[in-house]
């Protein structure tokens, strides 16, 4: 399946780009960035203005929401009040004029998948909000459309069933091989469901690509900043040439190697830095590599330890696994590699160095054996 | 122990009391103006009445056996059944067309809505009057209408065969306005994602119509049913601007019945009567629609 629009509005344009059957793509973005809004032009919810749409190798401009073969799962689930779920979930069916025997197979089929079966008699107002969530994926899972749009189908649930439901809709996804475009605002979820994500904003493309990829390289700041909990460390730098040296946040002097200095241009950047990358520094750490910070505040989470310092302006934080001691107001000595450091052109937000010490965060199969 | 002691009376109905005060005012005004006129009317149905309308001689119920066997107060309440017939089903019916149309999303729908809601701010005299120079069999414009297409006259008003007919055409005229405010309001509030979802499994406008609008809506028609229903039962005041009752007492509805009755016969009694009579109808008619309507609403 390829897809690509131009839409010339306000709302969304210059978006480009080939979603493959199968794939469990997500669109995500701050709220008002357009995402929704695309959902629903892939839906047929909403005119597109110029650009076109292909769903497989046809032309979907102009086809009516029906004709595009997909099903949908909105974010307040838009289940009909007055029908129960058995109704609920056969309404499409019912429409598409498929035999009641049929229509009550697949449903008790579904229904059984999502462990709907004791519900299938009752009102949506009688169900809780993770029982009406599985009704509206039963709904879109039983008309067994090639392809499934969601939009921020798990916004309105607890942080505990939304994290079931994640692996669930994965789960199902994987069974079934649909092809999922899931909207949502919450990079944990694109993290950890999509195959790739779209990272939008005011309406453009920010990056694609795999989750991973996009954690590790992230195109511009904004990337950087909306991907990753907490998010990178961002300050302004400058190259010092003569030096040899990066200036970080007007405090921070990093040696870079000789030949690595000439690659970097003039003008300001935008050093950023992942709150796993700062190190603590160790007793047999060279006295000259260690940088005394002092703690604005602690999280200890039981497996991890988030601090938050001042650097210049900044507030930075790292992330440190285990339980760490720290009081508010120690002054602690960090470790900051040059090499762990994004480094992004200050204008235009492009990336110019990727982080290249990774070695301490990511691990192979390898490792195991 | 001072906490073992039985709250007092006096302590326990504090809440009680607190409730009563907030409702004093509306219980004021209720029994001024709706109860003890209620219980006065069912008063005087039991007496017969003097010229100032006070209770003279007690005769039972003697004015309800009169009333069923006067051919009048029959002919009143066919009268008073066949308008309600014309006039809610009708009524609503298209006031409901006009809701759905209405609720499209247009260009200029606003202007729409304001015009097909219009209705509800004339009152019933003055749009009366205007129906009087429409029905007027010269110069009105029907009978201007008939005469361009060659079809014979009508005398709207002055023929027992129409007349009823032609007050009804105007009460649904003027009835109109507020059911489409209200069924408006209760389209608008039907979730727009129900159709998003309903247009994507491929349900065209009359599916949507029957299977979301309807049920969605019901508790807005019911209530607009009753309400139209009750309204009907007590038209009062384009009877007595267009047809008083005539002619040969073909649109003598039930209400204008009564103030016939009380005001130009000065028969309190029996005009009481006939009131509490109607008031058992509606009361019988309303409790009969909740018990055989409900069934069909789907409250959220």
């Amino acid at each position: 399946m390829s897809k690509s629009y131009d839409k010339q509005v306000d709302v969304i344009s210059n978006i480009n780009v080939t979603i493959e059957p199968g794939e469990f793509f997500v669109l995500v973005g701050p709220s008002g960035c357009g995402k929704s809004t695309m959902l629903r032009m892939i839906a047929g919810l909403e005119t597109i203005t110029s650009g076109t749409l292909k769903i497989g190798d046809q032309v979907a401009n102009h086809l009516s929401p029906d004709k595009r073969d997909l099903s949908m799962v909105f974010q307040n689930y838009a289940l009909y009040p007055h029908l129960t779920v058995q109704q609920n979930i056969t309404f499409g069916l019912d429409v598409k004029k498929v035999k009641k025997a049929t229509q009550q197979e697949r449903a008790a089929e579904v229904a059984e998948t999502l462990g709907l079966t004791d519900y299938l008699k009752r009102k949506p107002r009688e169900l809780s909000g993770g029982q009406r969530q599985r009704v509206a994926l039963a709904r879109a899972i039983v008309s067994e459309s090639p392809i499934c749009l969601m939009d921020e189908p798990l916004s309105n649930l607890d942080a505990k069933l939304r994290a079931h439901m994640r692996t669930e809709i994965r789960r199902i996804q994987r069974k079934l091989g649909i092809t999922m475009i899931y909207v949502t605002h919450d990079q944990v979820e694109a993290m950890t469901m999509g195959d790739r994500i779209m990272i939008l904003h005011e309406g453009e493309i920010q990056q694609v690509g795999k989750p991973i990829d996009i954690y590790n390289n992230p195109a511009n700041p904004f990337v950087a900043t909306f991907i990753g909990s907490p998010p990178m460390n961002l300050a302004y730098s400058d190259a010092d040439k003569k030096a040899s040296e990066i200036v970080i946040g007007d405090i921070l002097r990093l040696p870079v190697p000789s030949n690595e200095i000439i690659t970097i241009p003039e003008y300001q950047l935008i050093a950023g830095i992942r709150p796993e990358h700062l190190r603590p520094a160790l007793k047999e750490s060279p006295e000259e590599d260690k940088l005394y910070v002092v703690v604005t505040n602690v999280e200890v989470l039981g497996n991890e330890t988030v601090f938050s310092f001042k650097l210049g302006t900044n507030e930075w934080k790292a992330k440190w696994s285990g339980q760490w001691h720290i009081e508010i107001g120690d002054s602690i000595p960090i470790l900051i590699d040059y090499g762990a450091f994004c480094l992004f052109e200050a204008r235009t937000g492009d990336l110019i160095k990727k982080s290249t010490d990774l070695g301490n965060v990511v691990f192979g199969k390898e490792v195991l054996v | 122990m001072t906490s073992l002691e039985k709250p007092g009376i006096w302590k326990k109905t504090a809440n009680g009391r607190t409730a009563l005060l907030y409702l004093l005012p509306s219980i004021l005004l209720f029994s001024v103006f709706v109860f003890y006129p209620m219980f006065r009317t069912i008063y005087l149905s039991f007496f017969l009445t003097d010229q100032n309308g006070d209770a003279a001689i007690w005769v039972g119920f003697e004015n309800y056996s009169y009333l069923l066997e006067s051919t009048a107060f029959i002919n009143s309440m066919k009268a008073t059944g066949l308008f309600v017939l014309y006039t809610v089903p009708i009524g609503i019916v298209l006031a409901l067309f006009f809701a759905l149309l209405a609720n499209e999303k247009l260009k200029g729908i606003g202007f729409f809505r304001t015009v097909y809601s219009s209705t509800m701010g004339i009152s019933v005299a003055a749009s009366s009057v205007i129906w009087l120079f429409m029905f007027n069999p010269s110069m009105g414009m029907f009978n201007r209408l008939l005469s361009l297409l060659n079809l014979p006259q009508i005398q709207w008003l002055l023929d027992p065969q129409w007349a009823l007919l032609s007050v009804s055409i105007s009460t649904i005229w003027m009835n109109i306005g507020f059911s489409f405010l209200i069924l408006l309001g209760g389209l608008q509030n039907i979730d727009e994602h129900l159709y998003e979802s309903s247009r994507i499994d491929g349900a065209g406008y009359f599916y949507r119509l029957r299977r979301i609008t309807l049920p969605m809506l019901s508790p807005t028609l019911f209530f607009i049913i009753t309400i139209s229903l009750i309204n009907a039962f007590q038209s009062f005041g384009q009877i007595d601007i267009l047809t008083q009752g005539g002619p040969s007492a073909s649109t003598n509805l039930i209400v204008y019945s009564i103030y016939r009755e009380a005001f130009i016969n000065y028969q309190f009694g029996t005009a009481s009567a006939q009131a509490v009579t109607l008031f058992i109808i509606i009361l019988v008619v309303t409790i009969l629609q909740f018990k055989l309507g409900e069934r069909r609403v789907h409250y959220q």
